[in-house]
């Protein structure tokens, strides 16, 4: 369909949650904003693709999550940026203790394989159903539903359950001299 | 409806765990959601919206919406 001044508005409304995803999927505040703005372009110039009707955000999730994967993979050798840029993206800074709960989180959601974590942030965090999740990442329903479940499993495993992985300061520290090789 | 959710089936997840990380994925992402939009994604919408509207009107004369 045609860019309306309402489909504009309604694309502008989505940048917000483009952005939460983006840095979740990423971790990286400036790349996730590189992220959005390749996201909007493509949706901006393939708009006409676009069903009058269908679901906005999940159309342009589906074009920001393809980018990332793609992107994903050209940058992957790369160091990650594991020492907090994405807290330094908050406007907010939570209270240490809650600081150094939040970084162990965002580790752990780190440590994800990619198709887990895509799938838990776009059903616990977007609030997308699982059949639009489903469409958004191109597989089964059932196959989002099994990703969401150990994607949760993991998580719990690797944050409340003892030893299961350090989480420290060092491994942070490891990994940006040894370059990740998780 | 088969699919049921029953609680504590899956293996030494309790509830109290789940509801704990879906809080802390929450609270992640709404953190960003609150930003808002930032200027340069309002900025970039506004040009790309003009660029899209305008190739078709050779004769920008009488350009009506008078808005801007």
């Amino acid at each position: 369909m045609p860019l309306t001044d309402s489909l504009r508005d309604d694309i502008l409304a989505s940048v917000p949650s483009l952005r939460a995803f983006a840095i979740s999927l990423s971790g990286n505040g400036d790349r996730a904003d590189d992220l959005v703005q390749e996201t909007l372009l493509r949706a901006l110039a393939n708009i006409d693709s676009f069903q009058p009707g269908s679901n906005l955000p999940a159309w342009l999730f589906t074009i920001l999550r393809n980018l990332f994967r793609s992107d994903y993979r050209k940058r992957r050798r790369e160091v990650e940026d594991a020492d907090g840029s994405y807290a330094k993206t908050l406007k907010t800074q939570p209270a240490q203790q809650a600081h150094l709960e939040f970084e162990e989180f965002r580790q752990a959601l780190d440590k994800l394989p990619q198709d887990q974590r895509e799938a838990l942030i776009l059903v616990g965090a977007s609030g997308f159903s699982y059949e639009d999740a489903a469409a958004i990442c191109g597989c089964a329903v059932g196959t989002i539903k099994s990703r969401v479940n150990r994607a949760r499993s993991k998580l719990s495993a690797l944050l409340y359950v003892d030893g299961a992985e350090d989480f420290g300061p060092d491994e942070t520290v490891r990994a940006v001299i040894g370059g990740s090789g998780g | 409806m088969k699919d049921i959710k029953k609680p504590g089936k899956q293996g030494g997840l309790n509830a109290e765990i789940q509801s704990r990380i879906g809080h802390q994925l929450r609270a992640m992402y709404d953190d960003v959601v609150r930003q808002g939009v930032p200027d340069r994604f309002a900025e970039l919408i506004r040009k790309l919206d003009g660029a899209e509207a305008n190739p078709q009107m050779g004769n920008a004369g009488d350009k009506n919406d008078g808005r801007d």
